[in-house]
């Protein structure tokens, strides 16, 4: 029953992250005063670029993003079966890697600039997520998610400053603006779609499956701050999701791109000042 | 016993042969069939004494102490005149001073000292000596390889293959002593001699740069040879004994805490922790199998284990802190200043630095999970960090550069280094892999004894290392084209030990449940008087084990699509300019030109020598620290 329940999870999150995706498409397009596509635009792109024919510059490079696939879907089954979290993180960042050796590999100049981008945003963020993890043990003594969103008072209240700091760096993790250096949902970018530059077809399509799983697994990152035993706080955590999720939209909306300069300082000195603050207060009380 | 005696001697019997030997063919038989050789002593040792351990004396103890005082003034009166012969005076000095002090000490004050057990072997000893022993004699045999082109591609260099090899030997035998000794006088006999080996090491080429770093490492490992000497004669004269094991089981009074700073200085040098670092970088001049052995798999690793050793009487103590945040600086700077490194063998060297740190920081804190995560690190990197070296040596060969930046081409020129390496790399930071498995369970350490600071420095290392890998490994897929490239062979001597060292790569991760189960928690358990429990939860392990298996499975699992693969190839995307070969795109004025790709190296974030001198400065603040916590302590 737990398997099947678990197997269920998996399988709704990437529906449930291209619905979010669609929703966010809506609310950016009213918030430019446009009409915006339907909602299920994101499923109707989607099945369209597997119906297209997939061309390529090299044999290989299209290996890397069913590997990340792979492993976007394996987080998401750790976090929502309630395993480790820092476990997760790792596999996590396992699927980002793959995802940029996918940019290397094709050895073109747009989506090697776009690779070597994405590599800093993780540099960027990748502190930030450990120590989320970190505070997580700190508040609750476990790493495992079924016990984290298990205990008598939320992780928030000891994690103020860590939840902050983690709604910083999710930006980069929605690929949202101003942090979408590596490649952005909109064509125009200067480095055309960076990464994902040299794929198409069903490889394209591989990419925005990967990228809606990523949507959820980072907003049960935000769940887990939020749920405790009793089952309203549940709603609680899925009401914070949506309120960081919109928080995001509107950030994605109201700020330019950065440099990566800027980008990549603001995520270490935000970490460094809410993460650890917020740390050092937890370990002396504890 | 026995079996333990051959093990020390036989490499030094293999290395006076190999010295002697003249002709080449001849010569690298003998090397082969003694590296072997030693291969199955080490097993057949480890295999003796693995269960139940073993610790006696020799019978004539005092005979081998006359020997070894021997070879320690003749080892000294050598270093004191070339010492002067090339005007570094501070090396002549350091050894007048630590060679007379312990010579004295051993003639005049040692006769009413009763040493039970020279040697130990527990579980502990069993590990470091499996390393020694199956890296070691790996590195011997790719030696023959290496050294072969390394002379043709450098003609002005003067050939003295059988110097080098002979000296690899003789490490072998020291690094043995080393691990196996618990009489400290021993020890120190044995540190000695991979300092010498070291310094001669680096100093192959004769060159001018080679002359210079080498004694600058000279110079650094004999300012730690001489606080061990201190601390060698502090313990004889205070507490009448001369064991490790007897030193370990003291209290961490103030009293013992000024030998134990004085032994950590001198395992702070070896294994290049700043402020020492410096010499470990200029080492790297040195040919690639000596780096991969000396300098990353083995020596280094001698200051890291004896730190482990102490771990009982670090834990909480300030020298215990003091070295903690020691390696902590070093962790993070080294990990950052690998950023800004295109060389292949700084990197690594920068990496080494880093780990070394990561493995100081985690045998310091020196609580069970620290020390298991500890051991494991000493483990992984050994066999990951040598694979990587000896892959390097290859490439450079192959490529003709080790600059990571000409590495794109990797794959075209050899599928099976560019794998290998691959292998390597991936096992230094990546998930399944084992280094990431012990960096997990040292950040669980860390938070369980409450060193906030150094989880926040493991996060931010963790991140840069992240980087630095990631973009070398970027390139070695980029799958560039070749042109006008020469093909040169793969001898068997290289290829044959970098495959057993990936197989081992991988191995060690599938293993590492059973290391822990077998080696790591008796050990442990026996250590501390309590059970030991595995740090990580068996379900994890599981998981680790299926992503393991995922990533070895996955890339085969495609082949077969791309066998019947009808897909369009198409030329890249260069903003329509492409010139049709994916190598040239029009510019501007109508001109061609040929596209070239860089990584990021990000200098002005982190340059070498901006960080190096911070870094620097902060570890010897450290350092000072530690000796006014020392004097209040006594004060006290």
């Amino acid at each position: 029953m737990h398997i099947l329940m678990n197997i269920l999870f998996v399988v709704a999150a990437p529906f449930v992250g291209g619905l979010l995706t669609g929703i966010d498409r809506v609310i950016t397009a009213r918030m430019q005063g446009r009409q915006g596509p339907p909602v299920l635009q994101p499923f109707y792109d989607v099945m369209k670029l597997v119906q297209k024919e997939s061309i390529e510059v090299n044999s290989m490079h299209r290996f890397f993003v069913y590997i990340s696939l792979v492993f976007a879907i394996f987080t998401t089954s750790i976090l929502l079966s309630g395993g480790d979290i820092l476990l997760a993180v790792f596999a996590l960042t396992l699927g980002s890697i793959f995802f940029v050796l996918g940019g290397y590999a094709s050895n073109s100049p747009y989506s090697i600039i776009g690779s070597e981008r994405e590599l800093l945003q993780i540099m960027a963020y990748e502190p930030m997520v450990l120590l989320a993890c970190v505070g997580l043990y700190y508040a609750d003594n476990s790493f495992f998610v079924k016990e984290i969103i298990n205990n008598s008072i939320p992780a928030i209240v000891y994690l103020p400053g860590v939840f902050l700091g983690l709604v910083f760096i999710i930006t980069f993790k929605l690929r949202k603006s101003p942090f979408d250096l590596s490649m952005s949902h909109h064509g125009h970018q200067e480095i055309v779609k960076g990464i994902t530059t040299e794929y198409s077809g069903r490889d394209l399509a591989v990419i925005e499956v990967t990228h809606w799983f990523e949507v959820i697994i980072t907003l049960t990152l935000v769940f887990v701050f939020f749920a405790t035993e009793t089952p309203i706080s549940k709603v609680f955590a899925l009401v914070a999701c949506a309120l960081v999720y919109f928080l995001e939209i509107i950030i994605d909306n109201a700020f330019a791109r950065l440099k990566w300069q800027q980008a990549f300082t603001s995520a270490w000195i935000i970490t460094g000042t809410m993460g650890i603050i917020n740390l050092l207060i937890l370990s002396f009380f504890r | 016993m026995y079996a333990i005696s051959v093990l020390i001697l036989f490499p030094i019997i293999a290395a006076l042969l190999v010295l002697i030997v003249r002709k080449d063919q001849i010569r690298d038989m003998i090397v082969r069939i003694s590296a072997v050789i030693t291969a199955v002593i080490t097993l057949t040792v480890v295999f003796l004494y693995f269960q139940k351990g073993i610790s006696f004396n020799f019978p004539h103890e005092e005979i081998i102490d006359y020997i070894i005082a021997a070879l320690e003034g003749s080892m000294a009166l050598f270093i004191i005149i070339i010492g002067i012969k090339n005007k570094k005076y501070i090396v002549s000095a350091f050894s007048a001073i630590q060679t007379p002090l312990v010579l004295w000490f051993e003639f005049s004050q040692k006769h009413d000292i009763v040493v039970k057990n020279g040697i130990v072997f527990d579980k502990l000893t069993a590990i470091m000596v499996l390393i020694i022993g199956i890296v070691g004699s790996l590195i011997c045999i790719y030696a023959i390889g290496y050294m072969k082109w390394y002379h043709y591609h450098h003609e002005n260099y003067p050939v003295r293959k059988n110097f080098f090899l002979s000296l690899l030997f003789l490490f072998l035998s020291a690094m043995f002593g080393l691990v196996l000794s618990n009489n400290l006088t021993w020890m120190y006999f044995f540190w000695e001699i991979t300092t010498l080996c070291s310094f001669l090491l680096i100093g192959y080429t004769k060159t001018k740069d080679a002359k210079k770093n080498s004694f600058h490492a000279l110079a650094i490992n004999l300012g730690g040879g001489l606080a061990f000497a201190l601390a060698i004669v502090f313990i004889g004269i205070n507490f009448k004994t001369l064991e490790l094991s007897v030193l370990i089981d003291m209290k961490p009074e103030a009293m013992v805490l000024i030998p134990v700073f004085l032994l950590s200085i001198a395992a702070l040098t070896k294994s290049a922790q700043l402020p020492f670092s410096s010499w470990l970088l200029g080492a790297m001049v040195a040919p690639t199998p000596s780096s991969a052995l000396l300098h990353s798999a083995t020596m280094v690793k001698a200051g890291v284990y004896l730190i482990i050793r102490l771990a009982p009487l670090l834990g909480t103590s300030s020298v215990g802190r003091i070295v903690t945040l020691v390696g902590g600086v070093t962790f993070l700077a080294c990990s950052l200043m690998a950023i800004a490194q295109s060389d292949a063998k700084k990197i690594l060297a920068y990496s080494t630095l880093a780990n070394l740190g990561l493995i100081v920081i985690c045998s310091s804190i020196g609580t069970q999970e620290s020390l298991w995560a500890a051991i494991l690190l000493v483990i992984f990197h050994s066999v990951s960090k040598s694979l990587l070296f000896i892959c390097v040596g290859s490439i450079e060969h192959q490529i003709g550069s080790r600059n990571v930046e000409d590495m794109d081409i990797l794959l075209d020129v050899s599928r099976k280094l560019s794998l290998y390496i691959m292998i390597g790399i991936a096992g230094m930071f990546l998930a399944p892999f084992g280094m990431l498995v012990s960096k997990w369970v040292a950040m669980k350490a860390f938070i369980d004894s409450d060193n906030i600071l150094i989880v926040i420095i493991l996060a931010y290392g963790s991140a840069a290392t992240l980087f630095y890998w990631s973009k070398w490994m970027g390139k070695l897929v980029s799958n560039a084209n070749v042109k006008n490239h020469v093909k040169q062979t793969f001898r068997k001597d290289e290829e044959i030990p970098i495959t057993i060292h990936a197989i081992l790569v991988v191995i060690s991760c599938f293993g590492f449940p059973l290391i822990s189960k077998y080696a790591l928690i008796p050990y442990l358990t026996h250590l501390f008087h309590t059970d030991a429990m595995v740090p990580i939860s068996t379900s994890d392990v599981k998981i680790m084990l299926y992503m393991l298996s995922a990533l070895l499975i996955l890339p085969i699992s495609f082949i077969p699509i791309y066998k019947g693969d009808k897909r369009r190839k198409v030329p890249m995307y260069m903003a329509g300019q492409n010139a049709g070969d994916n190598e040239n795109f029009h510019a501007s004025m109508g001109v061609t030109r040929k596209v070239e790709l860089r990584n990021w190296y990000m200098e002005s974030y982190f340059g070498a020598k901006r960080l190096t001198l911070w870094s620097n400065l902060i570890s010897i603040g450290l350092l000072c620290a530690g000796i006014i916590l020392l004097i209040g302590g006594l004060a006290a």
